[in-house]
């Protein structure tokens, strides 16, 4: 019995890890094999897939354009998110309670309702097909997430903090830059990571707001799909690029992460 | 600095939360806001520091009136109950940063800095976080930061209330040292009656939003003008007790007694007696003292110290206080002796009946 437990967390790794395993062996692989049957590895291993990619600008501005909507998405939702959160925090006002939770609900609705309405809002004001088009849609439910997550931190610093600033002659901008916001970097980190994950899988409203300049990799992905055949090694080796930028930013906030937990807030 | 408040109150949402209050503070030495939690302290701190508008009155600085003012103008400083300091900056940033938000020059800044952790005993920490120190550090840091800046009010909140009591001591014994030549006005909030009596200085008695008194702290100790100041300057509470007049004897319940010569004159009927736990005593320890019998419900033994929780024949719990170990059996009657200099006594309205009589010890 003692022994059965002690594989318990190794086979959940295993089947953990098996769907990422599949799709980067995949990566390896020539099309032709990967359609001709079953095996554990690539038996003829290939980087053709990655060169592709890399060299192609179709591929590769997929990426860039991507990466450009999603890191200033994250900007504008934490730049929004941090004053709206401190409101929340610090200020009792009338209705702010169904304020906060109205707030909430915005992430409660399906991405597909907004897609018509922003399609034409964006494309009669010109913004259609920019990147910050889709920064902005994104924010519909990342700025009510942020807002939530930041609400938390900041809820467990003590007012005291503020009074003692002001005590000292910080003014209430140059507290909240200098002390404030230094104060709560975990929950801004955290905050900005969840932005930046939402964004990046969000497909819907960023395939319907782009049509080339600003078109998502995972766009490029379904097209390329569907013109020329299956080229299944080349998209399994743009689907393991795609998890990379999700990757690195988790390093950077794991441990913020574990907070943002302990608050209740994640 | 004279520091004054005028007809000061303060209502949040419909709710008194200061009375009208009038306080002119001592400029020299401490002066001790002394009331229990929610009594209103911080409030009045508040109000004082500008972090909170009075509904009504005025705040005055040397005499100008600083009402409308904020706190970044009034070059106070303040520290909390709880260790605040700037957890993003080190222990050199955070006592330096009242300086740096009003310009002072590099090396000025240095030496000040270093001279109030000297002072605070905080030298080896200057490059350490807040969160790296010890409590007591941390609250050492908070004060450093409120001497660095040289202001002419300084706000203590219960600043010892939070630290283990051997660190407390510390503290309290180096605080007015380490005010006494620098000029501002120091305001202590506290809930202990033993440290406003440690703290030399003013105490200023608050209960329920009121200033109930302000006076030279022994004296207030000593000639509390009402029932209710001398309720919150004592620990354990005053006993107190319905007493009749008739002539020139007192009474409470079957117990008897001279009345003293101040108030032969007085008309007879009801008065308040107050009388404070060490001058009830289970030995008798003076002459004619007044005795009483009591029924004993709790008792706390303190090393030196006995402390008895009785019933009164009237139905009061009072409190005996007495130095030694005394043997209370719990649920028995015990004899209870009253030094008759220990008596406080008060007309029904809470006003003291003036008394040249002063108590023999505090």
């Amino acid at each position: 019995m003692a022994r059965l437990t002690r594989y318990v967390p190794l086979l959940y790794i295993l089947f953990l890890m098996l769907p990422i395993y599949w799709l980067v062996s995949m990566s390896f692989k020539t099309t032709n094999e990967i359609l001709s049957g079953l095996t554990l590895w690539p038996q003829n291993f290939t980087l053709e897939n990655y060169a592709t990619i890399f060299t192609d600008s179709t591929w590769y501005m997929g990426y860039v354009n991507s990466i450009t909507y999603v890191v200033l998405n994250t900007i504008i939702s934490v730049a929004a998110a941090l004053p709206a959160a401190y409101a929340f925090s610090r200020y009792r006002f009338l209705g702010d309670k169904h304020l906060f939770f109205w707030l909430l609900t915005n992430r409660m609705a399906p991405a597909a309702v907004f897609a018509l309405p922003f399609f034409q809002l964006y494309s009669s004001v010109g913004l259609f097909d920019t990147h910050i088009a889709v920064a902005l849609a994104h924010t519909l439910f990342n700025i009510p997430l942020a807002v939530w997550i930041l609400e938390g931190f900041m809820r467990g610093v003590p007012t005291e903090l503020d009074e003692t600033a002001y005590v000292d002659g910080y003014s209430f901008p140059k507290f909240f830059v200098k002390i404030f916001v230094p104060t709560i970097t975990a929950g801004i980190g955290v905050a900005a990571f969840f932005c930046f994950m939402f964004s990046w899988v969000e497909l819907l409203l960023a395939k319907t707001l782009t049509a080339v300049d600003a078109k998502p990799i995972a766009a490029t992905m379904t097209r390329t799909a569907s013109t020329s055949g299956y080229q299944l090694g080349l998209l399994a080796a743009a689907g393991s690029l795609t998890l990379i930028p999700g990757a690195v930013v988790i390093y950077f906030v794991r441990n913020y992460i574990a907070k943002g937990f302990a608050l209740g807030r994640v | 600095m004279a520091i004054e408040l005028q007809q000061v109150t303060k209502k949040v949402a419909g709710e008194m939360h200061i009375h009208a209050t009038d306080l002119q503070l001592y400029p020299e030495g401490f002066n001790v806001l002394l009331g229990e939690t929610g009594a209103g302290k911080t409030t009045l701190i508040k109000l004082m520091a500008g972090l909170e508008k009075p509904t009504s009155g005025r705040v005055l600085f040397g005499g100008a009136d600083v009402t409308k003012l904020s706190p970044q103008k009034r070059n106070i400083s303040l520290v909390h109950q709880f260790f605040i300091n700037y957890p993003n900056m080190t222990v050199y940033e955070n006592i330096a940063s009242p300086l740096r938000v009003a310009k002072y020059d590099r090396k000025e800044i240095d030496r000040r800095v270093r001279e109030a952790a000297e002072v605070m005993k905080l030298g080896p920490m200057l490059e350490r976080r807040p969160q790296q120190l010890s409590g007591g550090q941390q609250q050492r840091t908070a004060l450093a930061r409120a001497i660095v800046k040289e202001s002419d009010l300084v706000l203590l909140d219960e600043p010892l209330a939070n630290l283990d009591y051997k660190l407390r001591e510390d503290l309290r014994e180096e605080l007015p040292r380490i005010f006494a030549d620098r000029g501002a006005t120091v305001v202590y909030a506290t809930s202990e009656p033993t440290e406003a009596l440690l703290l030399e200085g003013h105490t200023a008695t608050v209960r329920q939003g009121r200033v109930t008194e302000f006076g030279r702290t022994e004296e207030l100790y000593r000639r509390p003008e009402f029932f209710e100041t001398a309720d919150v300057f004592s620990d354990p509470p005053i006993n107190s007790g319905e007493i009749r007049k008739e002539g020139s004897r007192l009474e409470l319940n079957t117990i008897t007694w001279e009345a003293p010569a101040f108030l032969r004159d007085e008309p007879d009927g009801p008065y308040r007696v107050g009388i404070r736990p060490h001058f009830v005593s289970p030995r008798e320890e003076v002459e004619s003292p007044v005795e009483l019998v009591g029924k004993v419900l709790v008792t706390e033994l303190s090393g030196s110290e006995s402390v008895a929780h009785f019933t009164t024949p009237s139905g009061n719990t009072w409190v005996s206080q007495s130095h030694g170990v005394h043997p209370f059996q719990i649920g028995e009657d015990h004899k209870f002796y009253i030094n008759p200099a220990g008596f406080l006594y008060f007309r029904t309205d809470g006003t003291r009946v003036s008394a040249a009589a002063e108590m023999a010890t505090l």
